[in-house]
């Protein structure tokens, strides 16, 4: 019932991209979104209303939507669709700068009243992810209303993609309108947000004025304070499956696809290797960049580019050297390519350094150099694989194997951080749910059926396989940094 | 000549245990045979794979490349027998293994009462591979099942069933579900909570008789309550016994169950038996001499490579835990706790019967020497109570200091005021 109202709404709105009268009507913009709405609320409280409060699993590998079956391939291709289409096409929804038409057009009149301008591509994009959150976060809560620790989070991720993401950034721009566009959604960080420092927006936010500076002092303090002292006492989690939109709509609407994580040891390896690629990638594009945007301006008297680079290398190798000499003893995998990463990206700019012209950074120019990021990472990876593909690799496809900023925190997580999911003593029975059910892809019972805690740069925190485990065996929580991944010989319970 | 490996039969998880930590000290060949899978898989979690919430091979908590970077053969076979003398046993297709040493890790099979129609179709236990295979083909066309023996193994069948939309009749004998370890307010709290997934129960009724149809399918039970309740899937879960009959005419010593030493070895000296199969000539004080429980497997299964490898180490299991989940309702146990008190053991229960939370606390009536308990909806720390139960601490300690058992997930609701004033105006 819900799912047919709600399905008409969705109908409603794609019509909007065949009838340019209905594009125009805000009648049907308000009637396809309440359908929507009304539809999504309706099909949550059908789904768990004669349900007692517990763990909501039964079916899940029968149902041909989460077990990769016709419905998942059906919905992948859609999304993907969808996708491909906004990224590349975005003419094809109906985007024209010079007066839209079709999909974007029906929201012209929303983004009118919410920033004074004509709606874009990303207008729409935003607004309808914003709106799956919501929707999806409320049967989420649902879902698992016995788990406080589920609501709360819930609620957290969908309040900060309402209000940073959304409203406050449309907010701002309806308040200045003059100013050039910069990245206004605060928790948005670099390198998630990988142009925060290319050139443009490093000019657009100097001459933002008030907000633009603040902009990108908080920007600068979310990066080299805020996050690290909160990753220090919470894990990454208070990032990514708090406050991250990605995390968000992973949360929630990806909620139903997270069984569908691979959780073999190969993968485990490619995603090591992946994610510290990207990030190296990042962060010298990122180095690239500014290294450039210095030399555009020399006059200006922030920076001189000898004094950047030198910071940088300090700054990398002084790094490398807290993590050889505290952790050396934990260098286990991670710590090996985090290591590695780093001294790729000191190497890297040590080359850039010696080699680079005034507009070529190494071999190539830096707008191509952040141009091809800008595409393969972040529409193609985040967009097209990471949203799209929640029905076939399961609900943090980016976020395991591209994301940059889940790279960094994973890496603090690992070795500076108070986080770990506890391992009950020796009440684990291997039955297998928090692997199967995280969305990480972490062999979560290997290590819990050795009585040993959980410390992986991967775990963001969403507390599943705590609320799947049939036996009270994972805790969540924040406790002293010492023997927080110590191996016991045994599981508790033998004298020997 | 090649080495003789050590044979263990039976790859759950005791037998598992035993080839693990071998492996772990010692080079030498190990063979693992089982008859039932060819990989290690998590017995207590076939339920899952029934409601869909897992799949086959999430049950095995080890790759399967593990065993064989390992070097730890595997091998689906039926041992049909054992001679000790020539350290010798025969498989189902003929073949003779000689062995080193000889771990039996045989496991359990569910116990049947000689009841009529028992062997009907859509009749049967439910504890193997086989059976969750069989039940899967039973359940296809069942409205209607009814399960015998109010026990954990019953419980957690009432749920899969239900979780496919069948009714469910669940016959206890006793007068509340599990009585020999829950006290009857506890048994009181599952019912209403069984009786709100809508299972059907019935109370102090065993099973008389199983009526079948002309293709010799279940068709109906008669209870010792004198109805007849129509269904075309009996599921019996009176309790299980050691898997044992290939040993009738070996001359390893058996009762129940394989007769072992405080060493977990047999009458004789390169034959050893773990896990369920495993029955203790002297039991640890507080300790049933055959424990068919995953905890006891996994230990036995511990010290006995100990012993392989060299270091002689009798079984010296630490405090009694155990857990389980009825429905929604999590349980947790540590320490010696019976189902009623008595002169040499005091209880205090606290209910919160709307959250379906409860705590049931032992301690001496005299010394006020904290015991056990058992916890319903509430995460116990298990590293805290068992460094307490041999620290040997009052129960009032216990009380004071409740908190620091709490594991339950973060922002969870507190219940320590509520526990700690019931303790204050207790009787």
């Amino acid at each position: 019932m819900g799912l047919v109202v709600g399905t008409t709404g969705l109908f409603l709105l794609l019509y909007s991209l065949v009838d340019s009268a209905w594009s125009k009507s805000i009648n049907g913009l308000a009637l396809s979104l309440g359908l929507i709405c009304l539809g999504s609320l309706l099909h949550s409280n059908l789904l768990y209303r004669n349900t007692l409060p517990g763990i909501q699993n039964n079916g899940v590998w029968f149902n041909s939507l989460t077990n990769r079956g016709i419905l998942g391939w059906f919905v992948a291709m859609g999304l993907t669709f969808f996708y491909i289409c906004l990224y590349f096409y975005p003419k094809t929804l109906g985007y024209h700068s010079n007066g839209n038409t079709g999909l974007i057009a029906f929201f012209d009149p929303l983004s009118r009243a919410l920033n004074g301008k004509f709606a874009t591509q990303w207008f729409v994009y935003g607004f309808m992810y914003t709106l799956a959150i919501l929707l999806f976060g409320v049967k989420f809560i649902y879902k698992y209303r016995h788990s406080r620790y589920q609501i709360i989070r819930t609620l957290s991720v969908m309040f900060f993609q309402l209000c940073f993401a959304f409203l406050l950034p449309e907010f701002l721009s309806f308040m200045h309108p003059d100013t050039p566009y910069f990245a206004k959604d605060i928790k948005n960080m670099w390198p998630l947000n990988h142009y925060f420092f290319e050139s443009w927006h490093l000019n657009n936010m100097l001459n933002g004025g008030t907000l633009g500076l603040f902009m990108l002092v908080m920007g600068l303090a979310m990066i080299f304070i805020i996050s690290p002292i909160l990753t220090f006492y919470y894990g990454k989690r208070w990032y990514c499956s708090w406050v991250c939109g990605c995390g968000a709509l992973a949360e929630t609407a990806g909620d139903p696809f997270r069984q569908l994580s691979s959780k073999r040891i190969s993968v485990w390896k490619l995603e090591r290797w992946m994610i510290h690629v990207v990030l190296v990638i990042v962060v010298l594009t990122t180095i690239a960049v500014l290294w450039s945007f210095l030399g555009k301006d020399p006059t200006s008297g922030y920076l001189s580019k000898e004094t950047f680079v030198y910071g940088v290398v300090i700054g990398l190798a002084t790094l490398m050297s807290i993590i050889f000499l505290f952790k050396r003893n934990e260098l286990d995998k991670d710590a090996q390519y985090s290591l590695l990463s780093l001294g790729v990206v000191l190497i890297g700019t040590l080359l850039i350094q010696a080699f680079s012209g005034e507009k070529h950074i190494l071999f190539v120019k830096s707008y191509t150099l952040t141009k091809w990021y800008g595409f393969a990472i972040g529409a193609v990876f985040s967009g097209v694989l990471g949203v799209g593909f929640y029905p076939l690799l399961g609900s943090r496809v980016w976020c395991r194997f591209g994301c940059p900023m889940a790279a960094i925190l994973g890496l603090q997580q690992r070795l500076f951080s108070r986080f770990r999911i506890t391992t009950n003593g020796g009440q684990c029975i291997s039955c297998g749910n928090c692997s199967a059910y995280c969305e990480m892809g972490i062999d979560v019972r290997a290590y819990a059926q050795k009585g040993q805690n959980i410390v992986r740069s991967s775990c963001v925190g969403c507390g599943i396989c705590s609320a799947v485990c049939p036996r009270g065996v994972l805790k969540l929580e924040n406790g002293p940094v010492e023997h927080r991944t110590t191996l016991p010989n045994f599981p508790l319970g033998n004298t020997l | 000549m090649s080495r003789l490996p050590i044979i263990i039969i039976g790859n759950g998880i005791s037998g598992s245990t035993v080839a693990r930590e071998i492996r772990k000290t010692l080079d030498v060949p190990i063979v693992m045979i089982s008859e039932e899978s060819p990989y290690f898989f998590s017995r207590t979690a076939l339920m899952y794979v029934f409601m869909g919430h897992m799949q086959w091979r999430e049950l095995e908590p080890y790759e399967r490349s593990f065993w064989s970077k390992n070097n730890i053969d595997l091998l689906q076979a039926k041992v049909c027998s054992i001679d000790p003398e020539n350290s010798l046993l025969t498989l189902e297709n003929g073949n003779h293994l000689s062995y080193e040493k000889l771990v039996i890790a045989s496991g359990s099979k569910p116990k049947f009462y000689e009841w009529k129609g028992q062997t009907l179709k859509g009749v049967q236990g439910f504890y193997s591979k086989q059976d969750l295979e069989s039940l899967e083909s039973w359940a296809k066309d069942t409205q209607q099942a009814v399960i015998v023996g109010g026990g954990l193994i019953g419980i957690e069948l009432a749920e899969m069933l239900c979780s496919r939309g069948i009714t469910v009749h669940f016959l206890v004998r006793e007068n509340y579900f599990w009585s020999d370890v829950l006290s009857p307010e506890e048994g009181d709290l599952l019912h209403q909570h069984i009786q709100a997934h809508g299972v059907i129960l019935h109370l102090e009724t065993e099973l008389i008789e199983i009526k079948g149809d002309d293709s010799g399918r279940a068709s109906a039970v008669i209870t010792s309550k004198g109805d007849l309740l129509e269904c075309t899937f009996v599921g019996i879960t009176t309790g299980v016994v050691p898997k044992i009959e290939f040993l009738t005419n070996s001359s390893i010593d058996t009762d129940r169950g394989i007769m072992v030493d405080k060493y977990l070895c047999t009458n004789h000296p390169k034959v050893f038996a773990v896990g369920d199969c495993a029955q203790l000539r002297n039991p640890p004080p507080h300790r049933k001499p055959i424990e068919s429980v995953w905890y006891t497997g996994r230990m036995m299964g511990e010290t006995l490579a100990q012993t392989l490898c060299g270091n002689k180490t009798a079984y010296q299991p630490g405090h009694w835990f155990n857990s389980s989940k009825f429905f929604d309702i999590e349980y947790q146990t540590y320490g010696n706790i019976s189902p009623q008190p008595s002169s040499s053991e005091k209880h205090f229960f606290w209910i919160n019967s709307q959250e379906n939370i409860a705590l049931r606390v032992a301690y001496h009536p005299k010394t006020s020497l904290f015991l056990g308990l058992n916890a319903f909806g509430l995460r116990i720390r298990h590293e805290q109570i068992d460094q307490w139960l041999y620290q040997k601490i009052s129960v009032q300690n216990l009380m004071e200091q409740l908190d620091l058992l709490n594991f339950n997930p973060e922002f969870s609701k507190s219940y320590t005021k509520q526990i700690l004033i019931a303790w204050q105006n207790r009787q």
